[in-house]
């Protein structure tokens, strides 16, 4: 807590004894925050064109835990609102809407964990990373090592001699899978945490394309978003795409090969001018902009933007997925090379620990705002009970 | 040497900056605040009245001339002055483009205050995000910004700027424009201009600000002393009765009360002073700071009852909370019975009639002093609120005489480089009263006329060496 919010907690939060704050509420202190916060905000309100969560916070004139939890999911931290307050620090309200907001984030993640226990990941998620990646990569080296007669040294470019396609089925997955599992279970809890009502396709054709293009890093205006300062800037939108996209794009060479192999009966390697390659190449290429552009971004931003804490998640999966992207890049080209065996167990191990940890860390933001955008695409086209008006 | 030296560092600072700038002037802007406060009132604005004939992006339906002015002499009860109002609510219709093409974006009015949707263009992110663009302008046009730099005094000679001093620094410029603000953050200007009044309260005392610190009305003090024209009275202000919990500066719009039509208002000797339902809210909001400034303690109570919950902008602060009037009144501090008997006589006068607070509706109440003429609903629905007001000052009237050339003057002699914009020259076009956004229209209309007046000031006087 800085200096700075201790005028504060005395000036706003003399307010009439609240019984429920006191024992039960059932808010955690950054709940409680945003629940501050927002009163604020709601009297406030001159942020209301920027993005979807100021629209959403006039519909509420009280917070409970699912309304912060959906408003601190449904904000994408552009930081327009941050530097545009009248009450940001260090005004005596020391009001942050994108940190309190991110801080309750990392806290949504961790309850909606399944299973339970491993949600405390999301708090260590440094060390789950570093943890993931060293013991995948210790079992992969075990592996080559076991079943090849020396990891260094000419080979003849095949990864399956190393690495037989069927054991890398089996390894790869069963982890994948409970992965997805994992990500679904939480997502449905968060989802039936308050009742959204029933998706319409509109609603849900809407949340969609506000995902897809990251309407909300737009600021509002289509300026782009915040970084070092008040100035707006589109990269980071620009260098999400890259990621995103790069993402799905070697997904979809991986689910390609996938089809190649079990339907066509066409086993890797696979030409240059093949799907797989196509997807995998121009993917590793784009997911290696995006990360370092993102990288650069993060080193960047503003502190006040940021929930400090959760740096090293934020930037250890970026690390990740480039470490991902540019030892598949380097796979490619470098098949025949000396190295290829050690190589091949380090990107191995970099998408095993992607796949471990892909429900308890960063990767679950996607996820939970996506929910929290079909949430507030079905909300915004019912009809607003408050009837406020400063008439 | 820079040819202008801008004073001040709001809205009407940065346009004259940005106007003398790009008619070729070199340029310094001296902000009297440390850059995290910088911009004065401006950054708690939200919006800008604005003339228009046809439907203009934000702004829906149109809005002309003609009925701009009457809301304007409406308000002001006559204290403006109608060619450089005109002059305003012109300008008004045309600076739009020219504010988005140094970074200022707008948007739809905001939700709860769609009445302003046809008559004024908000900003999007409010002020301060308008602020910040000028000033990311500013800098890379290449104004010079200073900050933390308040002007103490000027050096003028015959009516001509000379020269700035920011403690001993002096600062030379070949003209220079003063947008430094009113003196409401004076507090002991304030107590001066309002004296003591028939209890031997010091009103003032009592008063907060709304807005910045900064605005001690240093320039302002010097220029009068200096002889230069003044217009206005300094116990004119824009004034809203504002919660009594709000920091002393710098509450903004947050601290607001907007029940005052949807019950009673009683002052600490629990009695009612004024129709609380006169008029819409909007067009009432600011004669409330008046009213409670003239209440002893200058302070007053809110009271609305379950009711109303839901059908006002939601307080910052949360009011007092009781299941009966008693306790409300005990809560308060004020006399139980005499309350009780205020609020019996108020409850047994409310007429049945139609209740709709979105027209002046037929619920009004007969045989009780002070009536209150609409949305007159008895009190009786637990449970009750209650919210303490004060007065909250925006900013003060009291400024320079100009004309349309935004020279100041001495003695109705023009100075030929020194001019004057915003708060400093309000008092011009608004004497009196107040219409929302009016504030930033004065202020970007006279801060761009001062800026392309100094620079040209400046021109003229090279060409002039020159022959």
């Amino acid at each position: 807590m800085s200096q700075l919010d201790v005028p504060v907690r005395k000036t706003v939060l003399h307010r009439e004894p609240d019984p429920r704050s006191a024992s039960g509420d059932g808010l955690t202190a950054n709940e409680r925050e945003v629940g501050r916060v927002m009163q604020i905000c709601n009297a406030c309100r001159y942020c209301e064109g920027f993005c979807a969560v100021f629209p959403a916070m006039t519909r509420r004139i009280e917070f409970g835990k699912s309304d912060i939890n959906f408003l601190a999911n449904l904000c994408h931290n552009c930081g327009a609102c941050l530097h545009a307050c009248q009450y940001a620090p260090p005004h005596e309200f020391g009001v942050n809407v994108p940190q309190a907001l991110a801080k309750v984030r990392l806290e949504t993640y961790t309850e909606y964990a399944w299973p339970p226990a491993l949600g405390t990941l999301y708090k260590r998620n440094g060390l789950a990373l570093a943890v993931s990646l060293t013991s995948a990569l210790a079992l992969f080296l075990m592996i080559a090592a076991a079943t090849n007669d020396a990891l260094w040294g000419a080979v003849d470019g095949s990864f399956y001699s190393i690495f037989p396609h069927d054991l890398m089925v089996s390894l790869f997955a069963p982890v994948f899978l409970f992965s997805i599992l994992a990500l679904g279970v939480g997502a449905r809890a968060f989802w039936q945490q308050s009742s959204a009502g029933v998706i319409s396709g509109a609603a849900a054709g809407e949340a969609a394309y506000d995902a897809l293009r990251l309407k909300y890093l737009d600021g509002g205006h289509g300026d782009g978003c915040n970084e070092v300062d008040d100035r707006f800037t589109r990269f980071r939108r620009r260098f999400h795409h890259f990621t995103f996209y790069g993402f799905w794009l070697c997904f979809a060479s991986t689910t390609v090969a996938t089809l190649y192999h079990y339907i066509l009966n066409v086993p890797a390697p696979y030409g240059y001018m093949s799907l797989p390659k196509l997807f995998g190449i121009s993917g590793g290429i784009s997911l290696i902009v995006g990360t370092a552009g993102q990288w650069w971004l993060h080193l960047r931003r503003n502190p006040l933007q940021q929930d400090a804490s959760q740096r090293s998640m934020d930037r250890g999966f970026i690390a990740l997925l480039f470490l991902v992207a540019a030892s598949g890049l380097a796979l490619m080209w470098g098949k025949h090379i000396s190295g290829m065996p050690i190589l091949l167990c380090l990107h191995l191990a970099a998408v095993m620990a992607l796949f471990l940890t892909l429900p308890y860390g960063k990767f679950a933001h996607g996820v939970y705002r996506t929910a929290a955008l079909v949430k507030w695409s079905i909300e915004k086209r019912r009809p607003n009970s408050l009837q406020l008006s400063e008439d | 040497m820079f040819d202008v030296l801008v004073i001040g560092g709001g809205n009407a600072a940065l346009c004259a900056a940005l106007m003398a700038r790009e008619a070729g002037a070199t340029v310094m802007l001296l902000e009297a605040a440390p850059q995290e406060w910088r911009g004065g009132n401006s950054q708690h604005t939200r919006n800008l009245r604005c003339m228009h004939a046809a439907p203009q992006d934000v702004l829906v339906d149109a809005y002309p001339e003609e009925e701009f002015w009457q809301d304007l002499l409406k308000v002001t009860g006559g204290a403006t002055n109608e060619n450089l109002a005109r002059l305003v609510i012109r300008a008004s219709s045309t600076c739009r483009p020219w504010m988005q093409r140094h970074g200022v974006r707008f948007q739809p009015s905001l939700s709860g205050a769609l009445h302003t949707a046809r008559t004024n263009a908000f900003f999007m992110g409010g002020g301060k995000a308008l602020v910040n663009a000028y000033y990311r302008s500013a800098e890379t046009l290449g104004v010079k910004v200073r900050y933390s730099s308040p002007v103490d005094r000027l050096q003028l000679r015959d009516g001509r700027f000379i020269a700035a001093y920011v403690g001993a620094e002096r600062i030379e410029a070949r003209s220079a424009v003063l947008a430094a603000g009113g003196f409401e953050s004076n507090r002991q200007w304030l107590r001066e201009a309002w004296g003591a009044n028939d209890r031997g309260e010091w009103p003032a005392d009592n008063f907060l600000v709304r807005g910045t610190r900064f605005n001690m009305g240093t320039l302002l003090r010097f220029m009068i002393d200096a002889g230069a024209d003044t217009i206005g009275d300094p116990t004119q202000a824009h004034m809203v009765a504002i919660d009594a919990r709000a920091p002393l500066y710098d509450g903004g719009i947050c601290t607001r009360i907007d029940c005052v039509s949807l019950g009673i208002v009683v002052n600490r000797d629990a009695e009612r002073f004024y129709d609380e339902g006169e008029d819409f809210w909007p067009k009432r909001y600011a004669i409330w700071g008046r009213l409670v400034a003239q209440q002893p303690g200058q302070i007053a109570y809110s009271i609305i009852d379950a009711k109303a919950v839901g059908r006002f902008m939601p307080p910052v602060f949360p009011g007092t909370k009781a299941e009966t009037l008693e306790e409300i009144a005990r809560a308060l501090g004020l006399d139980e019975s005499r309350f009780m008997q205020t609020l019996n006589a108020y409850n047994s006068a409310c007429r049945p009639g139609t209740f709709d607070h979105t027209v002046l509706d037929d619920c009004k109440t007969v045989g009780v002093t002070p009536v209150k003429s609409h949305w007159a609903l008895p009190i009786d629905t637990p449970p009750y609120y209650a919210y303490a007001v004060k007065p909250g000052v925006t900013f003060t009237y009291l400024g320079l005489k100009v004309d349309e050339t935004a020279a100041v003057q001495s003695g109705g002699q023009p100075s030929p480089n020194l001019f004057v914009a915003g708060e400093m020259m309000a008092g011009n076009v608004l004497g009196r009263g107040y219409t929302a956004g009016v504030g930033m229209s004065i202020g970007t209309a006279f801060g761009r006329i001062a800026g392309t007046q100094a620079a040209q000031a400046v021109l003229k006087e090279r060409s002039r060496v020159a022959a």
